[in-house]
């Protein structure tokens, strides 16, 4: 768990410290995973479980927020209906970079129970957006999504500056499936186009005296 | 109440018309009544003081199959105060892919929670209920295509670009 920066600034040893800008960044994304404040079925109860001072999430600084803009990780905690799955898409969408999915139980990881006979379950929300890391369980105990956390502090840590930007892997994934039904997704059709200036005729702005 | 009190008490208000068969060899004995008078047998049950049905315990809709080529809305009323039950079920007949889905009369105007149980009804099973004051979907998404609890449903290939199976 404890890198060495965590040892360092723990003890209170070493005045300096040498390090490099990966790794500053890293720890500094991997200690304060904020995950957006949303949960969908019966994994959101171990989830709120695991927030709560039982378990006790801050402790690694992991603290829910209410907003996707604000949010690092979007923990997908139950099933994923086809009514839903627009929703959040849109929610990953909003969030800003890098960010980090955690699929938390069966449901969401494959479609679980709903796999056979469930028309109305996606097969797994890998099939609308990326995910770092796969929690199993019907539901999971809360230590198994704290496993799916430190999981995915691990990924962090080991991330590179110079790897590809993480906006590709929903791009990729997009494009693929706009080539399966053989249309653009939504938001990448004006993707990459000079922003369009808006030309009102209305007055220009007069502050008042 | 007891069931055959209340069978010869609908009888006698509303004839054999309207009235059908009544089956008593199940654990809840059930009356099938004339589609197209539905909405008033309700009103009566509602509103007769030595009834009084004043919930309307549950609504389901079942799909027979294209065999049987039927569906039925059952309803299951309850009078608090007197504590006495009676079943009633209506009997449509299947349409298939080209026609109008059936339509059965809505009792939302004497019971409101029907409101609701008729818009799920309709939303899983596809029966319409003529003169129901908002029949939306209430559980599938809006542009949903099909009814999901029927015998011959199949699964759409695709969703907003989502596979299903």
């Amino acid at each position: 768990m404890s890198g060495l920066l965590d040892q360092k600034f723990k003890s209170g040893e070493g005045g300096v410290l040498l390090t490099t800008a990966e790794d500053l960044l890293n720890w500094a994304r991997l200690s304060s995973l904020w995950p957006m404040g949303f949960g969908i079925a019966c994994c959101a109860i171990e989830m709120m479980q695991t927030f709560a001072s039982g378990y006790d999430l801050e402790r690694f600084g992991i603290f829910p927020r209410p907003s996707p803009r604000q949010s690092d990780v979007m923990i997908v905690s139950g099933t994923v209906t086809f009514k839903m799955a627009d929703r959040i898409r849109r929610l990953y969408e909003q969030m800003p970079e890098p960010r980090y999915v955690i699929s938390m139980g069966s449901c969401s990881n494959c479609g679980g129970p709903y796999w056979q006979h469930g028309y109305h379950v996606v097969k797994g929300v890998d099939r609308i957006i990326p995910v770092d890391v796969y929690v199993p369980g019907c539901p999971p105990r809360p230590e198994t999504l704290i496993g799916g956390f430190l999981k995915l502090q691990e990924k962090i840590r080991n991330t590179r500056l110079t790897e590809d930007p993480a906006p590709t892997a929903l791009l990729e994934m997009e494009a693929e499936n706009a080539s399966a039904r053989d249309q653009k997704p939504a938001f990448a059709e004006h993707f990459g186009e000079e922003p369009q200036k808006v030309t009102g005729t209305e007055e220009p702005f007069q502050p008042i005296a | 109440m007891s069931f055959s009190e209340l069978y010869d008490l609908l009888l006698s208000r509303f004839g054999p018309d309207v009235i059908g068969q009544a089956h008593t060899q199940n654990p809840q004995p059930f009356l099938v009544v004339a589609t197209e008078h539905i909405t008033s047998v309700c009103e009566f049950l509602h509103d007769d003081d030595r009834l009084f049905f004043d919930l309307l315990a549950c609504m389901t809709g079942i799909d027979n199959g294209p065999q049987a080529a039927t569906m039925e809305v059952v309803y299951h009323l309850t009078s608090i105060p007197y504590e006495h039950n009676l079943v009633l079920k209506v009997i449509v007949p299947r349409n298939t892919d080209e026609q109008p889905l059936p339509a059965v009369p809505t009792v939302s105007s004497v019971w409101r929670t029907a409101d609701w149980h008729e818009r799920e009804i309709y939303d899983l099973v596809g029966i319409r209920f003529d003169n129901h004051p908002d029949l939306r979907r209430i559980l599938l998404p809006a542009d949903w295509v099909g009814h999901p609890l029927r015998k011959d449903y199949q699964d759409l290939d695709t969703y907003h670009g989502i596979k299903v199976k």
